[in-house]
């Protein structure tokens, strides 16, 4: 017991201590003569977008000097806008999720059977196509909704939730819409408001789809929150330490509701800009759409461990995979080439998130 | 100490599954004091303090804040009722920044129409809050204040937690192994720290295997053995190696002492 020998001197600083007060006051200062690694290492832990952004604009000046302008154009950037569009506004929702250390796999299903409720009800029932499509948007965040009770209240896996609720959600799309589709014919004549999103307007040469223009909306405003508000700091909190946010005073439960049910609502929000890209309402529609969504997530620098990552990567990660189609189909080659590389970049990314974790640990 | 206590527990249990933590603990906390808790380890100190926080709901007993029961089912509403704890394991989001950290839910918004509408959180005042803080427990050697906490030492997260009870602590600030991690001199400066929060007439909960530190700056010394109190002790009265016998088994407590 050495932490007795102080006994004898019950009172007063132990004797140990009297020579601080001759100890220094300044703020800590050293010679910066790190390495460029190590600086490059602490610059992108503080900024996570960084990577993918690089790579978007390697990705796009690579190919704009092979196809030149042909790629290089306004017609052929905004043409990658328009076919990211679903990607990156599920991407967006998928963010969310992963950002609280969880998985949202349930996103494809939720956005396609919102789309087919929005149809439906138009169709089916001949309600007007506006309060079908709120009903959508209610259901696809009530969907997310069940998601986050099952993960915050029950406890269970997010992995195993949505995995479970991806197979109910999609079946039960199916049973509803007894696998019938709503042609574009139709819709374009009696409910033009489902195909809103796919309407464009023109800029010069450049063709904006209003669905491209929301998909920016969501995700600045998304970037927004999360770097500017309470919530936004509680949803990176709750994803690098759930037990710590807790005791630090972040209902945590909550927090995960929020997450998901805000989830639910931008998919089923996609879902409606799915009809505006295909025209039609088909429950067999936006099959790839939970794959391409993590895709763009972990390309663009999002920690699966959650609380690392930015929206914004993500945004970069779907932009990446569309001018990688964009540029391989306009050079020709097999669209198979397109996954093989896209697989790589999977990797690298990851592999780069691992080496970022590791310089400040 | 004629004064009714300003934080109090009685008779509390808690038990996991086949182990009991909390076997009938009583708790008493006087305003203006220091009141340090030492125990073996395994006695059941945590989950009293955590019971008293707010973390854990024991499964019998009253809790009483200002001779008020209370039931806290979160650390939230502890807090909110004027309870500070800085846990062991310190309750930082590692990826987050300092300042991101002390402000954790309890975000200050920026004034008028940006905080209002846009929710806008005022980051500047948030850094400059938690810089004067910092200077305060004179953590100097932190360099910035927007660095991830885990960029930082141990010593200086323990230091960022005591930082955070200390400044927004109203009633009672509850620390637990405040100094564990901490080096000689920072060490010294939680100690001045308790000394100039009680001397601001907020009682601490200190709890701690540090006898010496204890014996310097607690008034009184709350014996835990067994999951619950074995006896409170003045520190004048005893020395710090009667204190650990009666902490380890090792030395009847005096009667007069006794817990009831």
């Amino acid at each position: 017991m050495s932490d007795t020998d102080g006994a004898n001197s019950d009172a007063g600083k132990l004797s140990y201590e009297s020579v601080l007060k001759d100890a220094a006051t300044n703020v800590a200062e050293f010679d910066q003569d790190e390495s460029f690694g190590r600086k490059l290492q602490n610059w992108l832990h503080a900024t996570p977008a960084a990577v993918p952004v690089f790579v978007l604009i390697m990705a796009v000046i690579v190919f704009g000097l092979i196809l030149g302008s042909k790629f290089f154009s306004p017609f052929a950037m905004t043409l990658i806008l328009q076919q990211v569009m679903i990607v990156g506004i599920t991407a967006s929702a998928q963010t969310l999720v992963i950002l609280t250390a969880g998985i949202d796999l349930s996103v494809g299903a939720i956005m396609v059977f919102s789309s087919v409720i929005m149809g439906q009800f138009t169709f089916r029932y001949g309600i007007p196509a506006e309060i079908s499509i709120g009903i959508g948007l209610m259901a696809g965040a009530l969907m997310g909704f069940i998601n986050g009770v099952l993960v915050a209240y029950v406890k269970l896996p997010p992995f195993i939730v949505t995995l479970g609720t991806w197979q109910i959600f999609l079946a039960a799309n199916f049973l509803y819409s007894a696998n019938e589709t709503i042609r574009a014919q139709e819709i374009e004549e009696q409910a033009p408001a489902l195909q809103l999103f796919g309407e464009s307007f023109r800029f010069g040469g450049a063709v904006f789809t209003y669905g491209a223009v929301a998909m920016l909306v969501i995700v600045f405003l998304l970037a927004y929150v999360l770097r500017n508000t309470a919530w936004g700091r509680h949803v990176y909190a709750v994803g690098d330490d759930q037990e710590a946010a807790e005791l630090s005073g972040v209902k945590v439960k909550n927090t995960l509701i929020q997450v998901y049910t805000l989830s639910g609502l931008i998919c089923a929000f996609a879902g409606w800009c799915l009809i505006g890209r295909i025209g039609s309402v088909s429950p067999t529609s936006g099959q790839n759409a939970n794959i391409e969504a993590i895709t763009a997530v972990v390309i663009g620098g999002v920690s699966l461990f959650g609380g690392r990552g930015s929206i914004l990567g993500a945004l970069a990660g779907g932009l990446i995979v569309g001018v990688f189609s964009l540029g391989l189909r306009m050079i020709g080659t097999d669209p198979q080439w397109t996954y093989l590389l896209i697989g790589a970049l999977i990797i690298f990314a990851v592999t780069v998130d691992q080496w970022i974790r590791k310089g400040t640990a | 100490m004629s004064t009714a206590p300003i934080l109090q527990a009685r008779g509390l249990v808690k038990k996991f599954g086949k182990v009991t933590a909390l076997n009938g603990c009583d708790f008493e906390l006087y305003p203006g004091e220091v009141l340090a808790v030492i125990g073996d380890n395994g006695a059941g100190k945590s989950v009293m303090i955590k019971s008293l926080s707010g973390a854990i709901q024991p499964d019998s007993g009253v809790v009483e804040l200002d001779s008020q029961p209370v039931h806290f089912n979160s650390p939230l509403e502890a807090r909110a009722a004027g309870i500070e704890t800085v846990y062991q394991t310190l309750a930082m989001s590692p990826a987050l920044s300092i300042a991101d950290n002390m402000f954790m839910g309890r975000e200050l918004r920026k004034p008028g129409w940006r905080g209002k509408y846009l929710r806008q959180l005022d980051k500047s005042s948030m850094d400059a809050f938690a810089r004067e803080k910092l200077n305060e427990l004179g953590l100097m050697t932190i360099q910035n204040i927007r660095q991830a906490v885990e960029t930082l030492s141990g010593g200086q997260r323990q230091g960022i937690a005591v930082a955070r009870a200390a400044a927004f602590g109203s009633k009672v600030i509850i620390l637990d192994e405040p100094t564990a991690a901490l080096g000689v001199k920072e060490s010294r400066r939680v100690l001045e720290l308790i000394q100039d929060v009680r001397s601001r007439g907020i009682p601490i909960v200190l709890i701690s295997h540090n006898m010496p530190h204890v014996f310097e700056v607690a008034d009184r010394i709350h014996i835990h053995r067994l999951g619950r109190r074995l006896c409170v002790i003045k520190p004048s009265d005893h020395s710090m190696s009667e204190a650990v016998a009666m902490m380890t088994g090792a030395m009847e407590p005096p009667k007069e002492v006794q817990a009831a």
